[in-house]
C-alpha cells in the first residue's frame, strides 16, 4: 500500500482536506436548510402517511379488540355463523363503539370491503342497547340492589377512587374511575366491561358511574363469568362481594338468552357468513387489502381472488392512463418537434415572438384553458360547427370530441406541449448548423441530413420532454375531469374521488402508492435503456 | 478606396479554368452588397486562398461556392457547369468547417463513412477508402474513437479525411486551423499543402491569417469591402502590393503621406507633409499633383548610406525606441512627422544596435518604397 500522505502539520491529508470541507458543506447545508425543513413538514412527512394509510387498517382492531380475539379461531368452512361467545364480545364492542360513536367510522370502513356492512352497523348500533337486557332484569328480579350503580361501583372502583369520588364536590374534574385490583383479578371479563362504561360514562356522557346504572353488556358479562364459575376465588373478599357470592348460584337457574339470537333479531345479515368474514379477514392491524383492491383483485379466506366482473375498474384505469398519457407524449413529440426546430433556428426577433407563443399558455389559467377546450370541443361546439360548414362532416352526424378520451388527449397535448418544446429547444440551441451542413457537402440530401445528423443529436431534447410531459400526464387530474367524461378519466381521478367523495382514503394511498411506484419503475427502465445521462433541459 | 479587380484582372483565361465566379454579388437584406462584383478563375490543382479581415466577404463567397449561400447576380461554374442552382449534396465539393463539425454521436470511422454511405458504396469499398484517408493524416488508430476523445488538432486531421474521402475534385476549407494553438498550426499547414499537391486537388481555403495565406498558398485574393483588393502569389502579394489596403494587411509596413511632385517612368518623387522629398515607385499613381501614401517595408530601411545609391533622398529620424526579438531588432523611429515609423534589421554579429534619443539619417532604394492611393 502507498505511504500515508502527510499535511504539512504532520495530520493526514485526507483528515486534514475534510476539516477543510466540513465549514463549506456545514455552510451548503444551512443555506438549504429552510427548503429542506419545508419540504420535509409539508411534502414528505404529509406523503409518507399518506402511504402508510395504504396497509393501516387499526381501525378494525382498535375498535372491536374483543371481537377481533374472539373471531381468531373462527373458521367459516366448518361453522357458517360464529358462535354466541363472538356475538357477545361483539355486542360490548359495538356497545362501547355507539357509545364512543365510532361504530359508524368503521361501518363504512368495512363497507369498502362488503357493501351494507355500514347501513347494518348503524343499524345494530340504534339497538345493541337492549342486548342483555334479560340479564339486567334477572339479576335485579334476584337482588333490587343490582339496579343500585352504587353497588357496582363499590364492587369494581379502586378503594382511593371511591373514597376521592365521595369527597368530590362537583367542582373541576371528576375523578377518573379506578379499576379495582381484586375485582380485575376475580371477575377479570367483567371488570374489563365495566371500568369501559365507566370510562365512557365520564369521557363522553359527562355523567358518573356512581349515578348510572350499567349497560345490559355488563350484566350480559357478570352472567357469563359467574355461570362458568368453579368456586374459586372467593367473591366475598371484595368489597360488598356478598351480593355476588349470593348471585353466584342464582345464576345458575336464571334463563339464557341468546345473544345471537339478539343480533339475529335486530338484521338478519348478523346470520351471513361474508359478513364475519370481512371482519375476520380485516382484524390484523396492517392489510394488503387496499394494494388488492387497487389491482381489481379481494383478500379472501382463502387468499387472493378477483374481484366481480363488474367491479373490476383500476386495471383497466391504470392501463388507460398509461396509454393515453404515451399518446399525449407522442402528440406532443410531433407538434413540439417542428415549433422547437424553428425557434432554435429562426433569427432571434422572430424567435422570440415564437417563444412568447409558445410561453403564453403559461400565462392563462389551467382551468380557463380547459374550460375553452370545452367550449371548442363540444357537439354544437366551434369545432364541430366549422367542419359541418366546410361539409366534412354531416349535420346529423356531428364527431364526438369530448367527454371521452379523444377529448383528454387533445386537451392534455396542448396543455403539456411547452413541456415538450422547451427542453427541445433548449437541446436543438445547441446544435450547430454546421452538422447540417457538413453533412449537406457530405452529400446527404436533406433528409438524410436531418435523419442521421440532426435527429441523434436532438434525441436527449425528447427524452427530456418525453419524461416531462409523461410523468405529468400520468398524474393529471384537472383535465380529464373536466372534458374526460367517463371514458377519458385517468387514475388520479380515481384517486381524488375516493380522497374527497367516497372517504375511502386508504384505497386512494394505495392507488396513489401503485401510481408512484410505476412512475418510478418506468423512471428506472429508462435510465436503463436511454440512460438518465442523455437527458438535457439545458446547455 | 478604388477596387483594384478593374485593373487586375485574373490572369487564367476561362478555357482552363476549373472554378470560376463571374461578376457575382451577393446580398443577405437587399440594401447594402457583402459581395461586389467578385471575378475570380482558378486553375485546377490551384490552391487559393482567400484572405481578409472579418465581414470582407471571404466566407460569404466560400458559401456560395459550397451551395449554402446562393448568389445574388452572377455565375458561379465549376468545371465550366454553372452551379448556381445545384444544391449542396450534389456538388460534390469536400469542405473542411472551422470547428470540425465532426458528427458527435459517431466514431472516427463512421464520421469517414457518411460520404460513402449516402454514395452507396458497399461495405469492402468503403472500409479500403476510410483506411487510405485515415492512412493520408496518419490517424489509423483513431478509427473507433468519439470525436470527443480526441485533441483538437486530431479532430481536424479527422475533418479533413472526411473531406477527402470521398475523392472530391474541389475542398473548401473555412479557417480550419483557427482553434489551434502555433505550433500545432504550423505543423498542420505543411501537412495540408503537402496533401493538396500530392492529391493535385484544388483547394480555395479561407483564412484571416496573413502567415498561413502566405506559406501555404499559390495564390492569394485579399478581400476587403466586398472585393477582391489583389490577387496574386504571396512573393509579389508581399512585395507589390497594387494598393495600400493590401500593402497595410499584408505584413508590417511603413506609411508615409504625401502629394507626387513628378513623375519619371518607373520613377516618381513624392513630397511628403512634412516637406521632405523621397524617391518611389509610381504604382497607382498617375499624375504630379495627386495625393499619394507611400509604403515601405521596415526591412528594406537603410541607415548605412554607404548602402544606399548615391544621390537617393534620405530623411532625418530619431530613434525612440529598440526593441530586442532575439532574431531581429525591432526599432521605432520618428520619421517626417509621424512616431510610429519602424525598421527591422537581422540580429547579424556586426549588426548596429541604435540607441535611444540618437538622431539618424534613414534611406531606402526607390524600388522598394511605393506610392499607392491614398
Amino acid at each position: 500500500m502507498a505511504e500515508q500522505m502527510l499535511a504539512a502539520d504532520g495530520r493526514p491529508l485526507k483528515a486534514s482536506l475534510n476539516r477543510a470541507l466540513r465549514r463549506q458543506k456545514m455552510r451548503a447545508l444551512l443555506l438549504i436548510a429552510p427548503l429542506l425543513l419545508f419540504i420535509m413538514l409539508t411534502f414528505i412527512v404529509p406523503i409518507g402517511q399518506m402511504l402508510f394509510r395504504s396497509v393501516e387498517n387499526q381501525i378494525v382492531g382498535d375498535t372491536i379488540p374483543r371481537t377481533v380475539v374472539a373471531l381468531g379461531d373462527w373458521d367459516a368452512n366448518t361453522d357458517p355463523v360464529p358462535d354466541d361467545a363472538v356475538f357477545s364480545a361483539f355486542a360490548k364492542d359495538l356497545m362501547i363503539a355507539v357509545e364512543r360513536k365510532q361504530h359508524t367510522r368503521l361501518g363504512s370502513r368495512l363497507n369498502y370491503e362488503t357493501s351494507g356492512i355500514s347501513s347494518l352497523f348503524r343499524k345494530s348500533g340504534r339497538r345493541v342497547d337492549d342486548i342483555g337486557e334479560g340479564y339486567t332484569d334477572q339479576f335485579v328480579a334476584f337482588d333490587p340492589a343490582w339496579e343500585d350503580p352504587l353497588t357496582w361501583a363499590t364492587l369494581f372502583g379502586d378503594a382511593d377512587w371511591i373514597t376521592a369520588q365521595a369527597a368530590w364536590d362537583g367542582e373541576g374534574d371528576e375523578p377518573a374511575f379506578v379499576l379495582s385490583d381484586d375485582a380485575n383479578e376475580m371477575l377479570p371479563r367483567t371488570a374489563d366491561i365495566y371500568a369501559a362504561f365507566a370510562e365512557v360514562i365520564q369521557t363522553e356522557n359527562n355523567d358518573s358511574p356512581t349515578e348510572e346504572q350499567p349497560w345490559n353488556v355488563v350484566y350480559l358479562a357478570l352472567y357469563e363469568e359467574l355461570r362458568t364459575y368453579t368456586g374459586e376465588p372467593n367473591y366475598a373478599d371484595l368489597p360488598g362481594g356478598e351480593i355476588i357470592f349470593a348471585a353466584e348460584d342464582a345464576v345458575r337457574d336464571f334463563a339464557p338468552q341468546s345473544v345471537r339470537a339478539a343480533f339475529a333479531d335486530i338484521d338478519e345479515d348478523w346470520e351471513d357468513t361474508a359478513v364475519w368474514q370481512t371482519i375476520q379477514t380485516y382484524s390484523p392491524a396492517f392489510t394488503a387489502g387496499y394494494f388488492l383492491n387497487s389491482v381489481d383483485l379481494q383478500k379472501t379466506p382463502g387468499g387472493p381472488a378477483w374481484q366481480p366482473e363488474n367491479e373490476q375498474i383500476y386495471l383497466t384505469l391504470f392501463w388507460r392512463t398509461m396509454v393515453m398519457s404515451l399518446t399525449i407524449t407522442v402528440s406532443c413529440i410531433l407538434l413540439g418537434y417542428p415549433v422547437a426546430w424553428m425557434l432554435a433556428n429562426l433569427p432571434a426577433r422572430k424567435a422570440n415572438l415564437l417563444m412568447i407563443l409558445v410561453l403564453l399558455p403559461f400565462w392563462t389559467s389551467l382551468l380557463v384553458r380547459t374550460s375553452a377546450w370545452k367550449v371548442l370541443l363540444q357537439q354544437q361546439g366551434v369545432i364541430n360547427d366549422t367542419l359541418v360548414w366546410i361539409g366534412l362532416v354531416a349535420d346529423d352526424n356531428r364527431l364526438a370530441l369530448i367527454n371521452n378520451a379523444t377529448g383528454t388527449i387533445i386537451a392534455m397535448t396542448h396543455i403539456l406541449l411547452p413541456f415538450m418544446i422547451l427542453p427541445l429547444y433548449s437541446v436543438m440551441k445547441t446544435i450547430p448548423p454546421s452538422y447540417l451542413r457538413a453533412a449537406k457537402s457530405l452529400g446527404a440530401t436533406n433528409w438524410t441530413a436531418f435523419w442521421r445528423v440532426y435527429f441523434p443529436q436532438s434525441v436527449p431534447g425528447i427524452g427530456a420532454g418525453s419524461i416531462l410531459v409523461f410523468i405529468l400526464a400520468i398524474g393529471y387530474y384537472i383535465t380529464p375531469e373536466i372534458v374526460g367524461g367517463t371514458k377519458g378519466v385517468f387514475i388520479s381521478n380515481r384517486i381524488a374521488y375516493h380522497i374527497s367523495t367516497s372517504l375511502n382514503w386508504g384505497l386512494a394511498a394505495a392507488l396513489g402508492a401503485i401510481l408512484l411506484a410505476v412512475v418510478l419503475l418506468l423512471y428506472w427502465a429508462y435510465d436503463r435503456i436511454v440512460g438518465i445521462d442523455n437527458v438535457k433541459l439545458g446547455g | 478606396m478604388r477596387a483594384a479587380g478593374e485593373n487586375f484582372l485574373p490572369q487564367t483565361t476561362t478555357d482552363t479554368a476549373f472554378v470560376e465566379f463571374e461578376r457575382v454579388q451577393k446580398s443577405y437584406d437587399g440594401e447594402t452588397l457583402v459581395v461586389k462584383d467578385l471575378n475570380l478563375s482558378m486553375p485546377k490543382g490551384e490552391f487559393l486562398t482567400m484572405l481578409g479581415p472579418s465581414g470582407s466577404g471571404k466566407t460569404t463567397c466560400l458559401m456560395m461556392l459550397a451551395g449554402f449561400e446562393t448568389a445574388t447576380h452572377g455565375e458561379i461554374r465549376l468545371d465550366g457547369v454553372s452551379i448556381n442552382n445545384i444544391p449542396p449534396h450534389k456538388r460534390g465539393i469536400g469542405m473542411v468547417f472551422q470547428n470540425y463539425a465532426l458528427f458527435p454521436h459517431m466514431t472516427v470511422a463512421e464520421n469517414l463513412s457518411f460520404p460513402l454511405e449516402v454514395r452507396k458504396m458497399d461495405k469492402t469499398t468503403r472500409e479500403a477508402k476510410i483506411k487510405r484517408a485515415l492512412g493520408m493524416v496518419q490517424m489509423n488508430d483513431f478509427a473507433g474513437r468519439r470525436p470527443a476523445q480526441l485533441s483538437g488538432g486530431q479532430q481536424q486531421r479527422i475533418a479533413l479525411a472526411r473531406a477527402l474521402v470521398f475523392e472530391p475534385e474541389l475542398v473548401l476549407m473555412d479557417e480550419p486551423l483557427g482553434a489551434l494553438d502555433k505550433q500545432l498550426r504550423e505543423t498542420l499547414q505543411f501537412e495540408i499543402t503537402n496533401l493538396a499537391h500530392e492529391l493535385g486537388i484544388t483547394v480555395v481555403y479561407v483564412t484571416h491569417d496573413q502567415t498561413e495565406a502566405l506559406t501555404m498558398s499559390d495564390r492569394v485574393a485579399v478581400f476587403d469591402d466586398g472585393r477582391i483588393q489583389q490577387l496574386a502569389p504571396p512573393d509579389q502579394l508581399y512585395e507589390a502590393p497594387q494598393n495600400s489596403f493590401v500593402a497595410q494587411f499584408i505584413g508590417e509596413n511603413n506609411t508615409l503621406e504625401g502629394v507626387v511632385q513628378q513623375i519619371d517612368g518607373d520613377t516618381c518623387i513624392v513630397k511628403l507633409d512634412s516637406g521632405d522629398i523621397i524617391d518611389a515607385v509610381p504604382v497607382n499613381v498617375s499624375k504630379a499633383g495627386e495625393r499619394t501614401k507611400v509604403s515601405i517595408r521596415p526591412e528594406r530601411v537603410e541607415f548605412d548610406k554607404s548602402r544606399l545609391n548615391p544621390g537617393a533622398h534620405t530623411l532625418k529620424a530619431e530613434v525612440l525606441e529598440f526593441i530586442y526579438m532575439g532574431d531581429i531588432f525591432r526599432t521605432r523611429l520618428r520619421v517626417a512627422g509621424t512616431d510610429e515609423f519602424v525598421i527591422k534589421t537581422r540580429n547579424a554579429p556586426d549588426q548596429v544596435r541604435l540607441t535611444p534619443g540618437s538622431q539618424i539619417d534613414i534611406g531606402w532604394m526607390a524600388k522598394d518604397c511605393r506610392a499607392l492611393d491614398a
